[in-house]
Formats: structure tokens, C-alpha cells, sequence
């Protein structure tokens, strides 16, 4: 990437990074400025998800426009999240589908948005970060980059450049781990029970620490695996890849003042 | 539809399910058996996702041009001497068949497994008429016993064990010897066989379902891997097939391309064991054959699902691929759905049939994880369609109360950015001072859904905005 012209990308945070754990935001900027990128926050709420996916299409439209907006001036925009970053480019176009000009503005829109471990690895050819941890590790695939995204080797090939981590595979890494958005409320039990079978092969595969791409997962699993009196760190992939692991993990105590 | 469906008491259900132990243990056979079986077959067919594709082709094809293949097919089943009637709906089905049945002086039916036969309640109707219904499929024979419904559609009594079986068979076989060792699967399924001949043998009318009815010859097609559709529809005096009216399909050529992804999605099998082809009756010189052939093209709200938002749920070859590998379906089985169809299949097709006011939780049943989706044979988008569904209840009202308040109380702050960074910015640093010392919270307010199941990560301080912003980072 020449010196002169550096990408210049959005960060769409997530608003579960915003408000849960911004530390996954800082990790993604420091990711993104290693990779040679210019990396400006506009302002900004949520994907739409919640509301696309209980039914509210006009919601959905409002907020979709609002995003496009915000981001107009970027030459791409990321996500540390394969769901959010999937709203962004699997669904946005299809809820402008039969408006020409919308569908146009929204697909070229949609083109121009990634998930964060696939942009660094596919768009941004990053071979490897300079990070370490002493840690046995297993990653979860979660849904919608996988089956959306087609994200599963990029984060393992960026984790497998961390000096000292140690991975190991998990049993049924790619089924659901039972979170979906609302559904893990609306269906708390059902959601109890996918998320139970997640944790037995958590914890049957030796790993000490819990890896994936999306803090909405990674909430459901961790809240869990404390439920379940585990004691297994989990933490967003980009924490570990951008070497910032001194916060507590997800779930775990603060430090003392 | 006229079987009692239990689909609005959903929740019920499943809570039910989840603390049925011995269903569990079933349901993990279902879990690890089926996905590795189709894992291993589409990674021995190159060609395997080429294959959907075309697969999806051909029956988007038919779909576009249904009232042509529809014409062109019963001409050639009239041709070949068989008689094809339209039901509109159950009843007029149901009414068809046993009239078939009734006229011929029946007063025994086998029937090879058929799911559509489940949809329009066609058992309850032939026994209504004083007939005798048999289930000739070995798992449909064991849930019949039961007076149970299908829970599985290609595997109906996959929620039972062999234990269960065995005192079915004890508590119905009473002629048999009571010391008989029925230990092992092998003797219950010699049992079952030898039982069953003897329907078969007593059988008036053989009623059997279509995996494929194909225009181009007017011909039946049925996959079974016990042989018992054959002799369903051989031994009686008529056969009458029953059938939804999304089965046809041009050619016998695109019924073999379709037959390739079928049993490979379904059991992992590369081919069913039996393929069957019926055309028509006995001809003069053939040694054997029913002497009447009839088809029952059932239409029970398919034909308005064409050229709508679930037209591509008629692309369906009831593999089960999609409740196979469902989470949900994992977790509660297929009961706990409360009506014909289960899994993420079932959730699109269910309110089609029975209205999305009493069908309405099993679109929203699902994490949209997308796997179903992604073994579908013929590519149907099966969270989409399950979304449309949860939008044709926010516009019609149909969705809780709490939940409608909630989104617009969300929508309200999402929509105004500026509003909602300072909101947010004044919670998150409460709630995080709040969950400090543990980490997590054991209970929430508005959050029982989440926390009476496990623990809410607390927020770490400040929101990424707000903490942006203090630093200087640029926003433009």
C-alpha cells in the first residue's frame, strides 16, 4: 500500500463493542492502523438487526439510511462482528430491492463493507500480526460470518501468527451457540439448551481460553460458562491479534483500583 | 389442515421437550448421525453443489410454469389408464380417497409413508369410514401403534428408543410368544415384517405418497429403503397416489438429478434402497399390478404461495436436511413444533397452512444461524422466508406486546444517533460501576429472558464514542 493514499476506513463499532466492551473498538483501530489504514468512528448507532429480524422493515430502512450516511465518505467500512458486518452486506440490498436507486446506492455500499479479520487477511494481504499470548486456545465460528461471510480461515490464520498461542480444535465449532439477536430472550430456554450443549464442547476441548469474531456470542458463551462455574477466559478475536489483553476478560471481575 | 395442531402452545411444548430425558438422548442421535452421514456423501460427489443448483433450477422452472406440467401430467396419466383428481383442500382430499376406498367395498388400506397423507388427516378419515388404516413404514407402523404423530418427516419415530418399541410390539403382538428376545434391533424389525406381510397380504387399497410425479410420462415416484411403498402399491386393487401439487416435474431425466442430492441430503445414502416408478394400472399381459390407478393432487394453500414471497418453499423434497442440522429442532425435537412439519422446514410451510396468528412462533423460533439453509438440496432461503413471516406479524400486530414496546423504544434511540450516543453514555458507566466486583450480573431488570439462564457480562466503563471522542479521534 503506497504511503501517500492510505484506505480510509469506517469502523462501524457494533453497538454491543459501543457499550459492552469498547476495548474490542480500540483493538480494531490499533488492527486497522498496523494494516496501513486511516481509520475514522462516525457517528453511529446499530446494523438494524434487531429490528430486521423481529419483522420491523421500516425501521430497518431508517436506520440502513442513516448508516449509509454516516459512512458515505469511506472507502470501506469494518466491523469487529461477521452478524453486524453480514446486515451490513448480505440484507442491506434487499431492503431496497425494486427501488433503482436505492438498491444501487445500497449494493455499492454493501460492496465496500467487511468483517474485520476477512478485510485484514483478503483485502488488506495481512500475513501476520505482532502479538502474544500464553494461552490454549479453541475459536468458535460464529454464524453469520461463516455461512454469510464465508469467514473461517482468516482469523486462524492471523491467530496461528500469535506468538505462544497454543490451538486447539472444538467439536461442533460451527453450529449455533444458541445467542440470535432477541431470540436468546424471546426463546430463553431453547437458547439455554443450545448454549449448554456449546459450553460441554468448550470445556471438553482443553482450552483455557475462548476465541471468536462476535461480541454477541461471545456475551452468550462467557455468561454461561460463568453460570456453569468455568473458569475459561473468553475474549474477542481482534483483542488478542492486536496484543491487547489486559483487560479482564469477558465476564470477569474489573481490576482493583 | 384437520389435525389438531399444538403450534400456538410452542413454548409449552419445548419446555416439555427439553425435560424429556429419554427424548434428549434421541434427539443426540440426530444431532451427530444425520449431519455426519451428509457431510461424508456430498464430500464424495464432486459435483455435489452443482448438483443443488440444478436442482433448484428445475423445480424453479416448474414453479413458473405449474398449470402447463399440471395439464401436461394428468393427460398421460389418463393416457396410461390411471385417473387424477384436484382436491382443493383436506376434506375434499380425505373425501376422494375414502370414496375411492368406500365404493371398491374396502376395508383395508396400506399406506407407504406419506407426510401429506399426515397433513390432510387421511388415517382418521379412513377410519372414520369404518376402514382400517396401515402404516407400512416401519416407523410410521411404531407411532401409529402409539397414536402418535410423526416427529421427524423422513425418520418419524426418531424420538423413540428401542425399548419403547420393544413394549409397543409386546403390548400390540399378543399372539406372539411372551418370551420371545426382542434385545436386539434386528428381531424387532424381523417382527415388524413378518407382521406387517400379513397387512399387506390383507390389504384392499394401497395408498402411497410421490417424491416425483413427472409430466413428460404420468408417472409416480417413490424413494423407500424398506420396500413397503411396493408392495403397498401393488398388492391392493387399486392404487390411488396422494400427493401436493408442487411434486411434479418435467422430465424422468430431471427426476434422476434431483434423486442424486435427495437420499445424499436426507440419510447420506447415495441412493435410497428402492426407487419405484408407477404408471398407470395393470396393462393386459402384465403379471401383476393394481387394477385402478388414482392420483390426489392436493393443493391445501399451495397455489396461492406461487408467485408470493414463499413461492421458493415449493422448491422443497422433504429431505430434512434443514430440521437435521437445526439447532432448535436439536434441542426440542419435533413434537414440540405441534404440527405436521417440524424444523426450519415446518416453520415456513406451517403458517402458510394453518395462518401465521396460530403459527406465528415457529419463524421466530430460530437463531437465524443459517445452517439449514446452507445443506438445503435446493438452496431454499429459509431464514428469509421465516423473516417474511415475522413481518407479516409486526404489520398485523401479532407480536407480543412487550416485545413491540421494547424494539420502539430501541428503534426510537437507534434512529437518532446523537440522542443515543449520549443516552448510552450516561448508562454504560452506571452499569459497569454496578457489575465491577464480579464481572457479570446474576440478575437483571427486563433481562430475566437472559439472566434466568445465565450471567450478563458487565460493560467496561465508557462507551468506544464517548472514549473516541476524548481522545480526538477523527469522526468525518
Amino acid at each position: 500500500m503506497s504511503q501517500a493514499q492510505k484506505p480510509r476506513v469506517g469502523l462501524f463499532v457494533t453497538c454491543l463493542v459501543d457499550l459492552m466492551r469498547p476495548g474490542v473498538g480500540f483493538a480494531a483501530v490499533k488492527l486497522l492502523e498496523d494494516a496501513g489504514c486511516e481509520v475514522i468512528v462516525p457517528e453511529q448507532t446499530c446494523c438494524g438487526q434487531p429490528a430486521f429480524n423481529n419483522g420491523d422493515r421500516a425501521t430497518t430502512r431508517d436506520i440502513a439510511l442513516k448508516a449509509m450516511d454516516a459512512f458515505a465518505g469511506c472507502d470501506y467500512v469494518v466491523a469487529p462482528s461477521g452478524s453486524c458486518a453480514g446486515m451490513l452486506r448480505a440484507h442491506y440490498p434487499e431492503l431496497f430491492a425494486g427501488e433503482p436507486e436505492l438498491a444501487a446506492r445500497s449494493a455499492a455500499f454493501a460492496a465496500r463493507c467487511h468483517e474485520l479479520t476477512s478485510f485484514l487477511v483478503d483485502v488488506m494481504k495481512v500475513e501476520t500480526v505482532a502479538a502474544a499470548l500464553n494461552a490454549r486456545a479453541t475459536y468458535h465460528d460464529s454464524c453469520s460470518g461463516l455461512r454469510e461471510l464465508g469467514v473461517q480461515a482468516q482469523p486462524r490464520k492471523l491467530l496461528a501468527g500469535v506468538e505462544g498461542l497454543d490451538m486447539v480444535p472444538l467439536r461442533e465449532n460451527d453450529t449455533c451457540c444458541g445467542f440470535g439477536g432477541t431470540f436468546a430472550v424471546k426463546y430463553g430456554e431453547i437458547s439455554d439448551s443450545i448454549v449448554t450443549k456449546k459450553c460441554e464442547n468448550i470445556e471438553a476441548s482443553g482450552a483455557n481460553l475462548l476465541l471468536a469474531g462476535d461480541l454477541g456470542c461471545l456475551l452468550n458463551m462467557a455468561g454461561k460458562l460463568s453460570r456453569r462455574g468455568k473458569n475459561i477466559e473468553v475474549r474477542h478475536v481482534a483483542e488478542v491479534l492486536a496484543g491487547m489483553t489486559d483487560d479482564p476478560p469477558i465476564g470477569a471481575p474489573g481490576k482493583k483500583a | 389442515m384437520t389435525v389438531h395442531s399444538t403450534t400456538p402452545q410452542f413454548k409449552q411444548n419445548a419446555h416439555a421437550a427439553l425435560r424429556d430425558a429419554q427424548l434428549q438422548q434421541a434427539l443426540g442421535n440426530v444431532r451427530v448421525n444425520f449431519v455426519e452421514r451428509r457431510a461424508t456423501a456430498a464430500a464424495r460427489l464432486p459435483e455435489f453443489e452443482a448438483l443443488r443448483d440444478s436442482a433448484r433450477d428445475i423445480k424453479n422452472h416448474t414453479l413458473a410454469h405449474l398449470d402447463l406440467y399440471l395439464e401436461a401430467y394428468e393427460k398421460k396419466v389418463t393416457e396410461a389408464g390411471g385417473h387424477v383428481h384436484f382436491a382443493r383442500d383436506s376434506a375434499e382430499a380425505c373425501a376422494v380417497i375414502v370414496d375411492i376406498c368406500k365404493s371398491r367395498g374396502a376395508r383395508t388400506v396400506a399406506k407407504g409413508k406419506s407426510m401429506v397423507s399426515e397433513e390432510i388427516g387421511l388415517n382418521a378419515a379412513i377410519e372414520a369410514a369404518g376402514m382400517r388404516a396401515i402404516e407400512t413404514d416401519l416407523g410410521e407402523y411404531i407411532i401409529q401403534l402409539r397414536g402418535e404423530t410423526p416427529s421427524h418427516i423422513i425418520a418419524p419415530a426418531v424420538h423413540l428408543n428401542k425399548e419403547q418399541v420393544e413394549q409397543d410390539f409386546r403390548r400390540v403382538h399378543v399372539d406372539l410368544d411372551k418370551d420371545r428376545d426382542l434385545t436386539a434391533p434386528e428381531s424387532l424389525l424381523a417382527e415388524a415384517r413378518a407382521v406387517l406381510r400379513e397387512q399387506f397380504l390383507s390389504a384392499d387399497i394401497g395408498v402411497t405418497g410421490a417424491n416425483f410425479l413427472i409430466a413428460e410420462t404420468g408417472t409416480s415416484i417413490i424413494v423407500t429403503n424398506e420396500g413397503n411403498g411396493d408392495l403397498s402399491q401393488t398388492l391392493g386393487r387399486a392404487h390411488i397416489v396422494v400427493a401436493s401439487l408442487e411434486k411434479v416435474i418435467p422430465t424422468l431425466e430431471d427426476a434422476a438429478q434431483i434423486l442424486r442430492v435427495l437420499a445424499r441430503s436426507a440419510t447420506g445414502q447415495d441412493m435410497s434402497v428402492y426407487t419405484t416408478l408407477s404408471t398407470g394400472p395393470r396393462r393386459p399381459g402384465d403379471p401383476d399390478g393394481p387394477e385402478e390407478y388414482h392420483v390426489v393432487l392436493v393443493d391445501n394453500g399451495r397455489s396461492s404461495m406461487l408467485g408470493g414471497a414463499f413461492q421458493d418453499m415449493l422448491r422443497c423434497i422433504r429431505c430434512a436436511a434443514c430440521m437435521n442440522h437445526c439447532p432448535v429442532y436439536h434441542a426440542v425435537g419435533g413434537h414440540a413444533y405441534g404440527s405436521v412439519y417440524p424444523g426450519p422446514m415446518g416453520a415456513v410451510l406451517t403458517p402458510s397452512l394453518i395462518g401465521v396468528d396460530k403459527g406465528g412462533n415457529l419463524p421466530n423460533a430460530s437463531t437465524f444461524c443459517g445452517r439449514c439453509e446452507s445443506v438445503c438440496p435446493v438452496r431454499i432461503p429459509l431464514p428469509k422466508m421465516m423473516r417474511h413471516w415475522r413481518e407479516r406479524e409486526f404489520e398485523r400486530h401479532l407480536s407480543p406486546a412487550g416485545q413491540r414496546y421494547g424494539l420502539g423504544v430501541w428503534g426510537f434511540f437507534a434512529r437518532r444517533p446523537t440522542l443515543y450516543r449520549w443516552a448510552t453514555a450516561m448508562a454504560m458507566p452506571l452499569m459497569a460501576f454496578a457489575g465491577k466486583t464480579r464481572g457479570r450480573f446474576a440478575s437483571l431488570p427486563f433481562a430475566g429472558g437472559w439472566t434466568q439462564y445465565r450471567d450478563m457480562p458487565a460493560p467496561q466503563g465508557k462507551t468506544f464514542q464517548t472514549q473516541w471522542k476524548a481522545r480526538g479521534g477523527r469522526t468525518r
